[in-house]
């Protein structure tokens, strides 16, 4: 990938951070970098689509370290879940015979496991001495007539959000437009019903949470043409633009496609989250809005009203548990404040949120929803983050998974909101498991068990303190 | 001798194999207060983190000299001066480990002469240790990074000529009289393969101190990462861990136990340096090869062996003779790096198990010697292959097997790396009398489960099938028809 191609991304117009300072492409500094690299971006973005063949070119350690590493769950076909690589070699990269080994990989790849299409990720080293992945994935789709999409993903190219919008630019390039959606079947026709497609952009599936909400799209008559990428199909992303309306759903990763989609084919698209009761509600109507069907939009509060009574009635209970309960939130951009309005609807209090990646607009909707009196978390090191939780009193620490150590060995309840994770928040349903984590980890026994000295133990000792 | 399958095929499937940056990353976490750096772009770090993050359920310190595209394309050297003046200033570390990838490797990096410049830069840093090295993750796989880090701490931590002549006589009647061999009457070296559990490693250090020995081990995983709480809420480097202040001493210690055949080179250095007496073990998994480990204490501290040990083999010894009948032929399919896959290998072969695939990813000298037929240099799927085949009966392997066992219907055992969906395993003791005869119970546990497969059918008489009240079934084909098909054959 060139330079030129490279600062095109970074330039997404459609993203706040552009209009501000470009947060997202500064230089990483070398002994004091986290995250993950535009490889990492481009096969969390892309690995939950189901039955396509993921093969990752390069030395083991891009795959070896990383396969089978995500939550995302898949309603039928599971090749995904088969960790594929080229595996180069110390002779492959002497001798040039990444490309061949490529190629044969490909042919091994069609032919052991059938995949709908072979997506070929590039890493650091065959980019750095030049493979050329798009001309072999062109030999290869016209020799064994598998779509092979090259995505041009090398680490070394900047960041995991970078790498999203790799991921996005490559189908929208070589897969978006080259099949059209099946007719509806007619025995999914309901009289009074007209369908409308959709696609939602940036929504993983992970744990299965979708699956919370999937059945009240079927209920409103929307068929949703593709789910980029949550349990998705190849054929179904060939297919997205022909969507009347876009959600993109809780990520600015993937928004260079919902822009893409509404220039060269004037779908409109909004964003939006399936965090909370609010906002899940929030996402129906927008749909309903941008789709301009009355009757659709009379169903739709229909639904949202009756949804709203149930859930709240069955959350009642927990919210004893949790009202009054203080949140420390500490996650990248739109989750900042998506999250909020979940946290909210349970009767938490969020006490501070962490802004590191969150845009002007972002901060703006934070002291929307949180109130002037909210704090900023902006340095995100374990340090500060304890730190934090300590002199705002926080009752719990919500943060990714790569914070939960920081959390448990300081002895502070956590809760996991990020890919890796084992449950479902989606919806009106996810609610309750929500509820559920959170309460479960507050007010777990072993708190003071773990804060507690030993019974011989003097009193100044060095320990944690007690309380919290 | 086993025969040894190269790789035949160009697409690795559900690969096996873990890299050397990652490996090399492992032995620096066994030293204290340390942090290692990998010379890459930050993806090379941050999987490797999650790997680690995942397996041991602890927070892991592990940097990255963040490679983009400008450094990729022009030069990376000054990340590392960057990276390590940035660590240093802000963790204060006793050491940092500095693996390269296959990033920096092919970019052609000269990571020895980084490390000088440094130090030339920022001399203020010079009391600091920097070890340095070349683990590209195109050879090699984890275990190998693991000993090259180790030979490398070795390396740049052992006094290369002896700076202090040793005012003392040595305490043998050795040639060499500058040797400072024995001055520690009680300190024993220990080498640590990655095979090793901080399960493990814990345990071994108990067994070196039954015989009133003093373990220094190299490196300490049972330290620095058998997940303990402490009173620190957190740090951005390793607690716990071999102190670095300690290594200089290894060449004042009585002798050096080695265990694992792929730290044999970091241990004919350590040899070569100091005239330390080494002791080399293939495995400590076994009757045999704990016997012989126990034998070599005895020898070295002079003592009888202890009642408490002599207990633990004797419990060994029951449950061999107890787990012998699940045990007995059984069909076991086995992949991990070569010292674990031979320790394993040997484990069962002598409870009269049969090993019916054996997968490493990467060569290894030790691979000739494993239990098997054939070793295959590959992947999961040619685990799978073979295992189907040969009707393996269970698995031993990581956490990415789970989906491989399950397509075959047999239980797993988890060993190795990684073990993401399964908690304790990081701390799992496999090794000694006591780990040996855990070991043989889970195993005979897991060919008990599958109960029924030793069973004959179900027969009814035709004469009976109303008394019996099975109307509905077929009777079983007669002698002639079939009869004894199944037996003996695949499980499936």
């Amino acid at each position: 990938m060139q330079a030129k191609d490279i600062a095109a991304l970074l330039n997404e117009p459609a993203c706040e951070h552009n209009t501000k300072s470009k947060s997202g492409c500064a230089r990483p500094k070398p002994g004091a970098t986290a995250g993950g690299c535009s490889f990492d971006g481009a096969q969390i973005a892309l690995l939950p689509i189901a039955d396509v063949a993921h093969i990752v070119h390069g030395p083991i350690a891009c795959a070896g370290s990383s396969w089978e590493g995500r939550g995302t769950r898949s309603s039928g076909p599971t090749l995904f879940r088969t960790g594929m690589t080229t595996d180069l070699t110390e002779q492959d990269v002497i001798m040039g015979r990444g490309e061949k080994r490529l190629y044969h990989a490909i042919k091994q790849a069609v032919e052991g496991y059938s995949p709908a299409a072979v997506f070929v990720y590039n890493t650091c080293v065959p980019a750095l001495i030049g493979d050329d992945i798009g001309a072999v994935c062109k030999a290869a789709e016209e020799k064994f007539g598998v779509p092979c999409v090259p995505v041009d993903c090398a680490g070394f190219y900047g960041t995991k959000n970078l790498g999203n919008r790799i991921a996005g630019d490559a189908m929208f390039k070589h897969v978006v437009g080259t099949a059209e959606p099946l007719p509806v079947p007619p025995e999914a026709q309901r009289p009074g019903i007209t369908v409308h497609d959709v696609n939602l952009i940036g929504e993983y599936n992970i744990a299965g949470e979708f699956w919370n909400v999937a059945p009240l799209f079927d209920e409103l008559g929307l068929r949703i043409l593709c789910t980029l990428s949550g349990d998705g199909r190849f054929r179904e992303v060939q297919t997205m633009h022909r969507a009347e309306a876009n959600m993109v759903v809780c990520a600015k990763a993937l928004l260079n496609v919902a822009r893409k989609l509404q220039t060269d084919y004037k779908t409109p698209y909004f964003e939006g989250s399936f965090y909370g009761v609010t906002d899940t509600s929030m996402a129906f109507r927008e749909f309903a809005k941008l789709l301009n069907d009355p009757s659709l939009t009379e169903r739709t509060e229909a639904l949202i009203a009756r949804e709203e009574a149930t859930i709240n009635a069955a959350l009642e209970p927990w919210r004893d548990k949790l009202r009054g309960k203080r949140v420390l939130l500490y996650t990248g951009g739109v989750k900042s404040w998506s999250i909020v309005s979940a946290l909210q609807d349970l009767g938490l209090e969020v006490v501070a949120t962490g802004t590191n990646k969150s845009t002007e607009e972002d901060k703006a909707r934070i002291r929307e929803i949180m109130g002037d009196k909210t704090r900023m978390i902006t340095d995100g090191s374990p340090k500060a983050l304890l730190g934090a939780v300590k002199e705002y009193q926080a009752d719990i620490l919500i943060a990714g998974g790569r914070n939960m150590y920081t959390a448990l060995k300081a002895r502070i309840p956590f809760l996991d909101i990020n890919q890796e994770r084992e449950f479902g928040y989606e919806g009106y349903s996810g609610m309750i498991e929500l509820a559920r984590q959170l309460a479960l980890t507050m007010h777990s026994p072993v708190w003071p068990a773990v804060r507690k000295p030993a019974p011989w133990a003097k009193p100044g000792v060095p320990g944690v303190e007690l309380g919290a | 001798m086993a025969e040894i399958l190269k790789r035949n095929k160009a697409l690795a499937v559900n690969p096996l194999k873990a890299s050397q940056p990652v490996g090399a990353s492992l032995a620096f976490l066994g030293i204290n207060r340390a942090i290692p750096m990998l010379h890459g772009s930050q993806g090379c770090t941050a999987f490797g983190k999650v790997f680690f993050v995942r397996h041991f359920r602890e927070p892991i310190p592990l940097q990255t000299t963040a490679m983009d595209q400008v450094s990729t394309v022009m030069s990376a050297d000054e990340n590392v001066i960057l990276g390590l003046k940035s660590i240093c200033e802000k963790s204060n570390p006793a050491l940092i480990g500095l693996p390269t990838t296959s990033l920096s490797e092919t970019q052609g990096t000269d990571i020895k002469r980084l490390v000088k410049e440094f130090y030339a830069a920022h001399p203020e840093f010079a009391h600091i240790p920097i070890v340095p090295v070349n683990a590209p993750d195109f050879s090699g796989c984890l275990e190998s990074g693991f000993a090259l880090a180790v030979k490398a701490i070795l390396e740049t931590l052992l006094p290369q000529q002896d700076p202090h002549p040793n005012p003392l006589p040595p305490a043998g009647e050795g040639t060499n009289v500058k040797s400072n061999v024995g001055r520690r009457k009680k300190q024993v070296n220990v080498l640590a393969a990655s095979m090793l559990t901080p399960g493990d490693v814990e345990h071994i250090k108990e067994l070196i101190e039954a015989f009133g020995l003093r373990p220094l081990v190299l490196p300490d995983l049972g330290d620095s990462l058998d997940g303990h709480l402490t009173a620190m809420d957190s740090s951005p480097v390793t607690v716990g861990g071999t102190p670095v202040g300690d290594i200089a001493s290894m060449g004042e210690s009585i002798a050096t136990l080695v265990l694992g055949n792929s730290l044999f080179e970091a241990a004919d250095y350590l040899k070569e340096q100091t005239g330390v007496p080494d002791y080399r073990f293939d495995s400590l998994m076994g009757l045999d090869a704990v016997d012989s480990f126990v034998a070599t204490l005895a020898e070295i501290s002079g003592k009888p062996v202890p009642e408490k040990i002599e207990r633990q083999r004797a419990q060994l010894q029951d449950a061999m003779v107890d787990a012998h009948f699940m045990l007995g032929f059984a069909r076991v399919a086995i992949a991990a790096d070569a010292d674990l896959l031979y320790g394993m290998a040997r484990l069962v072969t002598e409870m009269g198990c049969d090993v019916v695939a054996a997968v490493a990813p990467a060569r290894a000298n030790i691979l000739n010697d494993v239990e098997a037929e054939q070793v295959a240099i590959g992947d999961l799927e040619d685990l799978e292959i073979a295992a189907k085949r040969n009707g393996a009966q269970f698995i031993i392997s990581n956490s990415h097997a789970v989906q491989t066992a399950r397509r075959l219907g047999i239980p797993l055992l988890r060993a190795g790396f990684p073990q993401y969906d399964f908690i304790g395993g990081y701390q799992r003791l496999w090794v000694g009398y006591k780990g040996t005869r855990q070991a043989l119970f889970d195993m005979a546990n897991m060919m008990m489960e599958q109960h029924g497969q030793h069973e004959a059918e179900p027969f009814v008489s035709i004469y009976q099938r109303t008394s019996k009240n099975v109307a509905n079934k077929l009777p079983r084909p007669l002698a002639g028809e079939g009869w004894g098909e199944g037996r003996g054959g695949l499980a499936q």
